[in-house]
């Protein structure tokens, strides 16, 4: 199950890894992307810490660790494809994949109906 | 993750001014933002789609937001040809020049486009956020004569693109093949008055239109039917940059010359003007800081604000960057230090998210 921070990230969990991408709703904000800074493999992130950063061509956002854990792989396409994102924000335009270290911390991320309910109070 | 983006929204959307087309671009989706007082759409559906229209096809801009001064009265003897930094007395009928409006120390108060209507007339379109400034500098440089702001009266719609010309020459009255860069005409629109005129903020082929407030909505309308795409401020923003073209507020303030910004060419030294002493002396003794371009070799966009680095030491200032979609790498335009830059050294442009390699680029930076 999709589950999403306050911060507009979603971590998508399959056993112990999850695939880190950024949602529709922030990527209506930041309109088309143009580079993405993703994190080095093997980086250890703790929960909220930083973990890269987005250009579109309106603003730079960055984008912080959902869940704590290893980064195991990054999403190559969007070197020279950053527009996937925009395309395909919960699907071909994943970010990076982590391995966790605490599985607990989902509980902590809202589901995808409570991430709904968060952005109509914004 | 998006505190950057909320704060481009304005939050007093109520207080800000509205163009004549406000009510088309909300039928549009036009996202809209705060600029200069007005609330203007910065994008419909895509930045760069917007982009891409302009540079390929045609794209439709409402500038209505600029303001427009109408002078009546002798052009030599009553000090409006002293009050800018262009020749208005050789400038011909129907021909417009890019210029300066400047203060007693040769700082730019604004940039503005100078129509020669007829012998005795002339129309100045300026800035939005300078219009009072504006005014209020030129009239008190005038000894006679009648001078007029109509910006409350009066729309600009720009078209622009390669189609451009295809796409409005059904409704206009005149020959646009007929048409010089920087020429114009007060010409018919479907039969009502409206100044077309070929110049742009693109570097692309084509036209900026003026007409009474009331007319907006029918050229809106028909140019989008005939095939234009709208585009928003941040269209025209990345455009501008691609040719390397200054922005008032970035590139050009009180506190710089024409000199500073690199734009002596739209200064003639051959006549009087306020100022112009002080650009004189910068021509001889030379400027302190200086507007230059420059590129990066990745998909990383220099912002404005940035500051520019060489050997560890702040040389300079970012004043306009973006990522350029024609390019596919990102463009700047800053102040250097003429000090404190070399040239034939490595430099850099820093943010809070690290370090870009830049380097120095030549005008405009899309070649064509």
């Amino acid at each position: 199950m999709r589950k999403y921070t306050k911060d507009h990230e979603w971590a998508l969990v399959e056993d112990d890894i999850a695939m880190v991408g950024i949602s529709e709703h922030a990527v209506e904000e930041l309109g088309d992307i143009t580079f993405i800074e993703a994190p080095e493999i093997g980086a250890t992130l703790s929960k909220g810490d930083s973990a890269g950063f987005v250009e579109s061509v309106k603003a730079a956002s960055d984008i912080y660790a959902p869940l704590s854990g290893e980064v195991t792989e990054v999403n190559t396409r969007l070197e020279n494809e950053p527009e996937t994102v925009n395309t395909e924000p919960l699907g071909e335009g994943w970010i990076y994949k982590m391995k966790l270290s605490d599985i607990g911390e989902l509980d902590d991320l809202m589901s995808e109906e409570d991430y709904q309910k968060f952005l109509s109070t914004l | 993750m998006y505190n950057t983006v909320l704060n481009l929204k304005g939050l007093f959307m109520s207080e800000l001014l509205r163009t004549s087309l406000y009510d088309e671009h909300k039928k549009l989706n036009a996202r809209n933002v705060s600029f200069c007082g007005w609330e203007m759409p910065v994008q419909y559906e895509s930045i760069i789609k917007e982009h891409d229209a302009c540079r390929n096809n045609a794209a439709l801009f409402d500038i209505s937001h600029m303001g427009e001064f109408f002078f009546s009265g002798d052009i030599t003897t009553s000090g409006v040809n002293e009050s800018v930094t262009q020749d208005l007395i050789k400038l011909p009928v129907g021909k417009c020049k890019y210029g300066f409006l400047l203060n007693e120390n040769g700082g730019i108060i604004d940039d503005l486009i100078i129509y020669k209507l007829s012998e005795d007339r002339l129309m100045f379109v300026v800035n939005a956020a300078r219009r009072e400034i504006d005014f209020k500098t030129i009239k008190s440089r005038l000894k006679s004569g009648d001078f007029k702001d109509k910006s409350f009266e009066i729309s600009k719609i720009d078209i622009q693109g390669p189609n451009s010309k295809n796409i409005l020459q059904k409704f206009i009255s005149d020959n646009l093949d007929e048409f010089k860069y920087f020429g114009f005409k007060e010409s018919l629109f479907d039969g009502f008055d409206c100044i077309v005129s070929r110049t742009g903020y693109t570097g692309e082929l084509g036209f900026e239109l003026y007409m009474a407030n009331d007319k907006a909505k029918a050229v809106w309308k028909k140019l989008l039917d005939g095939g234009a795409l709208p585009a928003g401020l941040g269209a025209r923003d990345l455009l501008r940059l691609e040719m390397g073209y200054s922005l008032y507020g970035n590139e050009l303030n009180e506190q710089t010359t024409p000199l500073e910004a690199n734009l002596s060419m739209f200064v003639k030294f051959d006549t009087n003007f306020v100022g112009k002493d002080i650009l004189i002396k910068q021509k001889e003794e030379g400027v302190k800081k200086i507007v230059l371009p420059f590129r990066t070799n990745s998909r990383r966009a220099p912002k404005h604000g940035n500051d520019i680095i060489q050997n560890g030491k702040v040389i300079g200032e970012v004043t306009s960057g973006a990522y350029s979609p024609s390019l596919g790498y990102g463009i700047g335009l800053g102040f250097f230090d003429t000090k404190k830059f070399d040239k034939s050294q490595k430099f850099e442009v820093k943010d809070t998210r690290g370090s870009i390699e830049v380097e120095l680029d030549t005008l405009p930076f899309l070649k064509k």
